[in-house]
């Protein structure tokens, strides 16, 4: 009994996870993306001296960023080029290629500093600095390409 | 009666096109201004090279790190009045400017005219450039001289009639052309000035951060505050010191984003705003930190967008 409202629970999270992604890829992403935009924040504070660095956060911002990296590619289906006042440019769908490649590359960048949590004591400040600056830079560069704020 | 009115009306039609002739003629630098041009400091002068963004539609597009300094021009910008193609401003003495002299590149600069005497399309930013310096000019001259020469050869512009008629900039020109400050802020510390300096001149950000009336002329009263975009469909940012532009950003926060590309709620910048931020960062921070106080000091404007279709 317990075990089957357990796989009934979990069934249905996993269901309610999709119908998100798939129902409404384009609040999925955004709100993906705002997770992207509040860790890159704490990761800025951090090597700003805003906030006290620890590498137990530096490592998630990480995780957080990479997270997303390997999401976005199902967010973007066709059929979700409007609405919402997406700022979603078209040539993700005219340039899937290059979309693909750009995430490709995020994920490479996001996943380059990790480290097994036994290692961590050695994430210090620098070590978390060049990994997110070589993370961060991906925001810049597909955001030239892949985005537009309209009229 | 109806003869001698044609008569006059064609009589008047020569006297009205002749005047706008006289009119539109290119204006350039007097003598003795371009005899007192200074030479160049190469150093100064790469400094003007990254405000200025020559490389943004000089160099090839997308182009990355030393290939940036290679200045084979052919980027298409697409604007409402047809398709302008970035020249090749090499050194190399056929394909590029490595034939001019200091006073041919002084009137491109500071004039819009060309060596061979016509009016440039003021898509060539020299609406700002115009405020700069003699000597910065001059330095931004002897830098360019020091870039490798490249012999591509870069198409025409692609614009239809009637702005093809390079007279017709003269027109223009009378219209929208002023080199003179656009405002001047009460008590401005050294800083502001060199700020303003920097916004309204080289770094030509009235450019796409002003809005243009239908023929391509600024509204003055709107200095900086957004608008539709040259090129394209997009809204450039109002980045006047109101709520709706960047109000709320710190003069710490308007460095760092040109220094690093986050704003302060860490969105990226994105479009062609990385190719300027990218620019930005390899100015000294003193520099960056002029621009932020100029643009706390200027007016705030409301942003205001057309309603949606």
């Amino acid at each position: 009994m317990k075990k089957s409202v357990i796989i009934l629970a979990t069934g249905a999270a996993l269901f309610a996870g999709s119908t998100i992604a798939a129902e409404n890829p384009i609040a999925a992403r955004k709100a993906m993306m705002q997770n992207v935009v509040q860790a890159t924040k704490m990761g800025g504070a951090m090597l700003k001296g805003k906030m006290d660095y620890s590498p137990v956060a530096g490592q998630l911002v990480l995780r957080v960023m990479n997270q997303a990296s390997l999401s976005f590619g199902t967010l973007f289906p066709k059929g979700s080029e409007t609405g919402m006042e997406t700022t979603a440019s078209p040539k993700i769908w005219s340039d899937m290629g290059g979309f693909d490649k750009a995430l490709v590359k995020f994920q490479a960048d996001t996943s380059a500093g990790f480290m097994k949590v036994e290692d961590l004591e050695f994430f210090d400040k620098d070590a978390f600095g060049e990994a997110f600056g070589k993370a961060a830079a991906n925001c810049k560069s597909c955001h030239q390409e892949y985005r537009v704020k309209k009229n | 009666m109806l003869k001698k009115l044609a008569i006059l009306a064609v009589g008047l039609g020569v006297i009205v096109a002749g005047f706008l002739w006289f009119l539109s003629a290119p204006s350039v630098l007097e003598a003795d201004r371009l005899a007192k041009l200074p030479d160049g400091d190469v150093a100064n002068g790469e400094i003007m090279f990254w405000t200025g963004g020559c490389a943004s539609c000089h160099a090839a597009p997308k182009s990355k790190g030393e290939a940036k300094l290679q200045l084979v021009g052919g980027l298409g910008l697409k604007t409402p009045f047809g398709t302008f193609r970035a020249p090749n401003i090499s050194p190399d003495e056929t394909n590029g400017i490595g034939g001019w002299s200091k006073g041919d590149f002084a009137n491109a600069m500071l004039k819009g005219v060309s060596p061979n005497g016509s009016h440039y399309f003021p898509a060539f930013p020299y609406t700002s450039y115009a405020r700069m310096t003699d000597k910065d000019v001059m330095d931004l001259w002897a830098f360019i001289k020091t870039l490798p020469k490249s012999s591509n050869k870069v198409a025409e512009h692609d614009v239809p009639f009637p702005f093809n008629i390079r007279r017709v900039q003269g027109l223009w020109k009378i219209l929208f052309f002023k080199p003179e400050p656009v405002m001047t802020i009460a008590n401005a510390s050294p800083e502001v000035l060199r700020g303003q300096y920097l916004v309204d001149g080289p770094g030509h950000c009235s450019e796409c951060h002003t809005p243009r009336n239908l023929i391509g002329g600024y509204d003055y009263s709107r200095w900086l505050a957004g608008g539709p975009a040259p090129e394209g469909d997009e809204f450039i940012p109002n980045i006047t010191p109101h709520k709706t532009g960047i109000g709320e950003w710190e003069e710490s926060d308007i460095a760092y984003a040109l220094e690093s590309g986050f704003t302060p709620s860490f969105d990226s910048f994105g479009s062609s705003m990385v190719d300027v931020q990218e620019n930005m960062a390899k100015i000294p921070a003193k520099d960056r930190a002029a621009i932020a106080a100029y643009l706390k000091a200027i007016p705030a404007i409301e942003t205001i967008k057309k309603k949606k279709k």
